[in-house]
């Protein structure tokens, strides 16, 4: 294991290509560090937002005109205005505004620090996304099978959860792959709120280092290999739950 | 036995997927509006509640600072339209590379849509501003790129990449029975791409054009990270300016988002608008 560390220094001493974070293990661990910041971001903004998209979804296709009118207002506020905006203004503006404990030394210990901040509002970002999407999926079931549904005495939810949701999101998993895609790239933003994710991690390695192309690049590739791997594990998946004999 | 179909009935299958598909979704009403408005009034209103008699209230500071965050806001279009610009004509470049008939520029058109498709917006923003130097000496002429000209190039990018992207599909979504005729007409690949096919492209080309437009238009505040005067800097200053009091922040921001919300909400609008007369006709 010590090969690769030493090729890299010999590389640096060779070439000037500093990559630092390859051969110091300070700066390894703080890349790593920040790695698993991006990837528990992304997991859980994930499931978040797939979690209220469906939600969105459901109260969308229901009964209650006020609950339809205030998920309409919440995906069209949330679609039109810059999630850095909606960040900040979370971070900011809410958070400011919430009751703050006090720790044993004095300083102000808010009820939800900026990695939950930053969760938070990104899910909201990507549920508005998500709740069109799912909506144009149960578009696409046929008003039959839902009667059929009924006629078997399954209640509305119970249909939802069971023979709609699992339909629709068949087929609209290319449009939901994009918008998590999207998702991911977009938790870059927690940088504003200075969440310790990739690129601040990176960014403070290279003002140390001074290696700002090194570290650029190496930024570039670690968002490539985390977009292809999303990438790859969508398409299983949309493999696994393809429908014989229907064709997009 | 069997009943025969009514001539509107839809039969009974699975549906692919249309993403603007109905009329009555994403709009909001007369109603929703209103409740809109009344929830931010009375979101200032707790606000300035808090804020005492003492200092001005939100309102005021507001309106007292509007002229200078419009104009931020007025910066934030214009490094908008111009990376829009750029991004369009290098993008247009770039989805014919990808379209070529020759495999290495196809393949070399194919990895630069790839990566910069594929790059967080921010850091492609990172790249350009750390990595393009703030002026070039040329033939003894120095040509200066002040930070917001490199934010601007560092928005094309992902523009370029995306509309190559959407020429690439526009063009793939001719029939080819219009390269055939071109081809029996005598016209070259040439003729055929920017006399034929081109054209016929444009308006498919237009609703994806401006959902693309729309993106950036919210992505140009990522400039403030970077350090860009633009609007959400300014909202940070305005803030220090009237004393950093913590529940002026949400005010502050609320405004931000009404800007672009405002602006961006009606080229939704007209982009889901244009999408359906498109599809129908």
């Amino acid at each position: 294991m010590q090969a690769i560390p030493d090729w890299f220094q010999r590389l640096y001493e060779s070439t000037g290509l500093n990559f630092t974070v390859f051969y110091d293990s300070y700066d390894w661990n703080r890349y790593v560090d920040g790695l698993k910041m991006t990837l528990i971001l992304s997991v859980t903004t994930i499931l978040i937002s797939l979690v209220i998209g469906a939600a969105g979804a459901l109260i969308q296709s229901g009964p209650s005109k006020h609950l339809r009118g205030l998920v309409n207002g919440f995906v069209v506020i949330f679609r039109n205005t810059p999630p850095l905006v909606q960040l900040f203004f979370f971070y900011f503006g809410l958070g400011t505004m919430l009751p703050a404990t006090e720790t044993a030394s004095g300083m102000r210990e808010p009820l939800l620090n900026n990695v939950e901040w930053a969760i938070i509002s990104l899910s909201l970002f990507a549920a508005a996304f998500n709740v069109e999407i799912f909506r144009s999926g149960i578009e696409a079931v046929p008003r039959t099978t839902i009667e059929a549904a009924e006629a078997l005495g399954y209640t509305r939810f119970k249909a939802y959860c069971h023979i709609v949701l699992p339909l629709a999101i068949r087929v609209c998993l290319p449009a939901l792959n994009n918008n998590l895609v999207n998702l991911l790239k977009t938790t870059t933003l927690a940088y504003a709120i200075a969440v310790p994710e990739t690129l601040y991690a990176l960014k403070q390695i290279w003002s140390e280092s001074q290696n700002v192309m090194e570290m650029m690049l190496l930024l570039l590739a670690t968002y490539g290999i985390l977009v292809g791997v999303l990438v790859w594990l969508m398409h299983r998946w949309e493999r696994a739950m393809h429908i014989p004999g229907y064709h997009r | 036995m069997t009943r025969p179909l009514d001539s509107g009935d839809r039969l009974p299958v699975l549906l692919p997927l249309r993403l603007h598909g109905s009329e009555r979704h994403h709009r909001l009403g007369a109603g929703s509006g209103v409740l809109l408005c009344v929830g931010l009034v009375l979101l200032v209103s707790i606000a300035s509640a808090q804020a005492g008699r003492v200092t001005p209230s939100v309102l005021q500071v507001i309106a007292k600072w509007a002229p200078l965050l419009l104009t931020g806001f007025a910066f934030n279009i214009l490094i908008s339209a111009l990376a829009m610009l750029l991004g369009t004509i290098l993008g247009l470049g770039l989805g014919l590379g990808l379209l070529s008939d020759w495999p290495p520029v196809r393949q070399v058109s194919w990895a630069l849509t790839q990566i910069f498709r594929n790059a967080p917006w921010l850091v492609l923003l990172f790249f350009v501003m750390f990595l393009v130097p703030f002026q070039i000496t040329m033939f003894g002429l120095r040509i200066p790129f002040p930070d917001w000209i490199k934010a601007t190039v560092g928005f094309a990018l992902p523009v370029m990449a995306n509309v190559a992207e959407v020429v690439r599909g526009a063009v793939r979504s001719l029939p080819s029975t219009q390269w055939e005729a071109a081809e029996a007409l005598a016209f070259t690949r040439r003729q055929t791409m920017w006399r034929i096919i081109l054209p016929q492209c444009v308006k498919r080309m237009l609703p994806p054009w401006m959902n693309i437009y729309s993106l950036v238009t919210m992505s140009t505040v990522l400039a403030s990270i970077v350090g860009v005067s633009e609007m959400l800097t300014l909202t940070a200053q305005v803030h220090a300016a009237e004393g950093g009091r913590p529940e002026l922040f949400a005010p502050l921001y609320g405004f931000a988002l009404l800007c672009f919300f405002l602006y961006c909400y009606p080229i939704n609008l007209w982009t889901t608008h244009l999408e359906r007369r498109f599809q129908t006709g």
